[in-house]
C-alpha cells in the first residue's frame, strides 16, 4: 500500500473528520473505485502496467473485506447511538442545566438575556438530540439558519455561536465520560459513534450560521449597490452622475455601463461626473474613469469631470492622462454652469432676488 | 456585402450592415473617397449602429476614411456607436481621436447643419 495516499483522499460530499481512517474505503462506491483504477494506470506508465494491475487488484479486494467489515461497525454504531440518544433523553434537564451555566461561565452570548439563552439552548438541546438519532441534519440546519437569523441582526459573532456547540459537546462528551467510567472498552466504542455525529453537528452549526451572514451581506452589497448609481437629468441632454464613496473595479464598471446606457437613453450631450464624495482612487479606477470618458465621447457625449480632490488629481497626472480630453471643473456649480454654456443655455435671474 | 452610400442634400451617408469584411470596408473607403468630391460633398456621415462587435481593423478603417476625407476637404461623423461597442474600443486603445462622433443619425446631421450654419 504505497499509494495510501491516494486512498485516503477526501470523498466528495463527506467531511474529512467524520470517519475513522478505517472507513475511507466504504466511503469509495464502484464507480470511484473503477477511477482511482484509473488514476493509479494513467500514472504508472509502460513499464508499470502489471504492477498497477497488480496492485489495483488488491485494492479491490482490500476495499470489499473493509466494506463488509464496516457495515457490520455501522449497525454497532447505530445500536451504540440509540443508547447514547437514550441517556441524553433521560438526563436532559440536568445536562441542559449545566450547559447553560457553562455558557454563562464564559461569558458567550452577552448580547442575550438569560431566559432567551435558556429557551434557545432547551431547543438546540432536542434539535441536537434529534439529529444524532435519526443522523438526518436537514431539521437541525433548518434551525440553526433560522435561529442565525434571529441572532444575527443582534450582533451575536461566529466564535459564540461555535463556542456553544463546542460546549455542549464538551458537556455531553463528560456526562459519557462519567457514565462509562467503569467500562473503558464501552466508552471507546460509545465515543466512536458520538464524536463523528456531534463533529458534523457543530461542522453544521457553524455553516448554517456563517451562510445566514453570508446571504445578509450578499444583499447589503446589493443594495448598496443600486442605491449608489444614480444616473440623473438635470436639462433636457444634461445628465449628471454623482458619485459617492469608495470605488473599487467593479463598482467602476457598473458605473460606466450605467452611464453609457443613460447617455443613450436620454440623448445626452453633456455629462457631469461629480466625484467630490470619492476621497481617492487607485490607478486602475483612474483609468477606468478616463475610458469611460472616451467612450462617452465616442457616443457623441461631452464629460465634465468635477470636484477631483487633490489625491485623484495626483493620481490622474501620475497615470499620464491626456488633459487634452479631460474637461474638469472645479466644482458641481462651475460644472454644471459650463454644461448649460456647452448646451447653449443662459440662466437669467426673472426678477430681483427678494 | 457592399455597403450603400446614399446622397443626402450635401451630406453623404454611409449606413454599415451588420457584418462586414475586410474588403467590404476597403471598397467602403475607396467609395467614400471618390463620391465624396464627385458629389461636391461637404460631410460624411458613418452610421455603425448595426455593428454589435468592432475589431481592429474596422476601428482603423474608420479613422482612416476620416483622415482621407478631411484631405479630400470634407468632414466625417461616425454616428451610432453602441455603449457596450465604444467601451471595448476603448478598453483597446481605438478612440478614433480627431474625428467627430455623435449618438444617431439624427444627432450626426444636426451637428453638421449647426456647424456649417455658422461657417455660411
Amino acid at each position: 500500500m504505497g499509494d495510501s495516499g491516494v486512498y485516503l483522499r477526501p470523498v466528495a460530499g463527506v467531511p474529512p473528520f467524520e470517519t475513522t481512517g478505517e472507513s475511507w474505503y466504504s466511503c469509495l462506491t464502484a464507480s470511484e473505485s473503477m477511477q482511482l483504477r484509473g488514476v493509479i494506470s494513467g500514472h504508472s506508465g509502460q513499464g508499470r502496467d502489471d504492477v498497477a494491475k497488480r496492485e489495483s487488484g488488491s485494492q479491490d479486494s482490500a476495499a470489499q473485506n473493509s466494506r463488509g467489515g464496516s457495515l457490520a461497525h455501522t449497525e454497532a454504531s447505530s445500536e451504540l447511538l440509540r443508547e447514547l440518544v437514550a441517556h441524553l433523553r433521560q438526563h436532559r434537564t440536568q445536562l441542559r442545566e449545566e450547559w447553560v451555566s457553562r455558557i454563562t461561565e464564559t461569558r458567550l452570548l452577552t448580547a442575550m438575556t438569560k431566559e432567551e439563552i435558556f429557551a434557545e439552548a432547551t431547543s438546540v438541546y432536542d434539535s441536537y438530540v434529534e439529529a444524532l438519532e435519526t443522523e438526518t441534519f436537514e431539521a437541525l440546519q433548518a434551525y440553526a439558519r433560522n435561529l442565525s437569523e434571529r441572532i444575527i441582526p443582534r450582533g451575536v459573532e461566529t466564535h459564540e455561536v461555535v463556542g456553544i456547540v463546542l460546549l455542549l459537546r464538551d458537556v455531553l462528551a463528560r456526562s459519557l465520560f462519567a457514565k462509562y467510567q467503569t467500562d473503558f472498552k464501552k466508552l471507546n466504542r460509545i465515543l466512536d459513534a458520538y464524536e463523528p455525529a456531534a463533529n458534523r453537528i457543530a461542522n453544521t452549526v457553524a455553516i448554517s450560521f456563517v451562510q445566514e451572514r453570508e446571504r445578509v451581506i450578499r444583499q447589503q452589497q446589493e443594495a448598496i449597490r443600486e442605491l449608489s448609481t444614480p444616473v440623473l437629468q438635470v436639462r433636457e441632454r444634461l445628465l449628471i452622475l454623482p458619485i459617492i464613496g469608495v470605488i473599487d473595479p467593479q463598482r467602476a464598471r457598473q458605473l460606466t455601463e450605467q452611464l453609457l446606457r443613460g447617455i443613450r437613453t436620454n440623448r445626452a450631450k453633456v455629462v457631469v461626473i461629480d466625484i467630490t464624495g470619492v476621497a481617492a482612487m487607485d490607478a486602475t479606477v483612474a483609468n477606468h474613469l478616463v475610458q469611460t470618458v472616451e467612450a462617452s465621447r465616442l457616443l457623441g457625449a461631452t464629460v465634465i469631470v468635477t470636484g477631483l480632490s487633490p489625491e485623484i488629481a495626483q493620481t490622474l497626472v501620475t497615470i499620464g492622462v491626456d488633459l487634452g480630453i479631460m474637461n474638469t471643473v472645479g466644482d458641481l456649480q462651475g460644472g454644471i454652469e459650463q454644461a448649460e454654456r456647452l448646451l447653449g443655455y443662459k440662466v437669467v435671474p426673472s426678477a430681483e432676488p427678494r | 456585402m457592399e455597403v450603400p452610400i446614399l446622397k443626402q442634400g450635401e451630406f453623404l451617408i454611409a449606413t454599415f450592415q451588420a457584418a462586414l469584411s475586410d474588403a467590404d470596408l476597403k471598397s467602403l473607403r475607396i467609395g467614400l473617397v471618390q463620391q465624396v468630391v464627385r458629389f461636391r460633398s461637404r460631410a460624411v456621415i458613418v452610421d455603425v449602429t448595426a455593428m454589435d462587435v468592432m475589431d481592429s481593423f474596422a476601428s482603423r478603417t474608420l479613422r482612416e476614411i476620416a483622415q482621407m476625407i478631411r484631405l479630400r476637404g470634407a468632414e466625417t461623423v461616425i454616428v451610432g456607436i453602441q455603449p457596450e461597442v465604444a467601451f471595448a474600443m476603448v478598453q483597446l486603445g481605438l478612440t478614433l481621436e480627431g474625428v467627430a462622433t455623435a449618438l444617431d443619425l439624427e444627432e450626426g446631421l444636426a451637428y453638421l447643419n449647426e456647424k456649417f450654419k455658422t461657417t455660411n
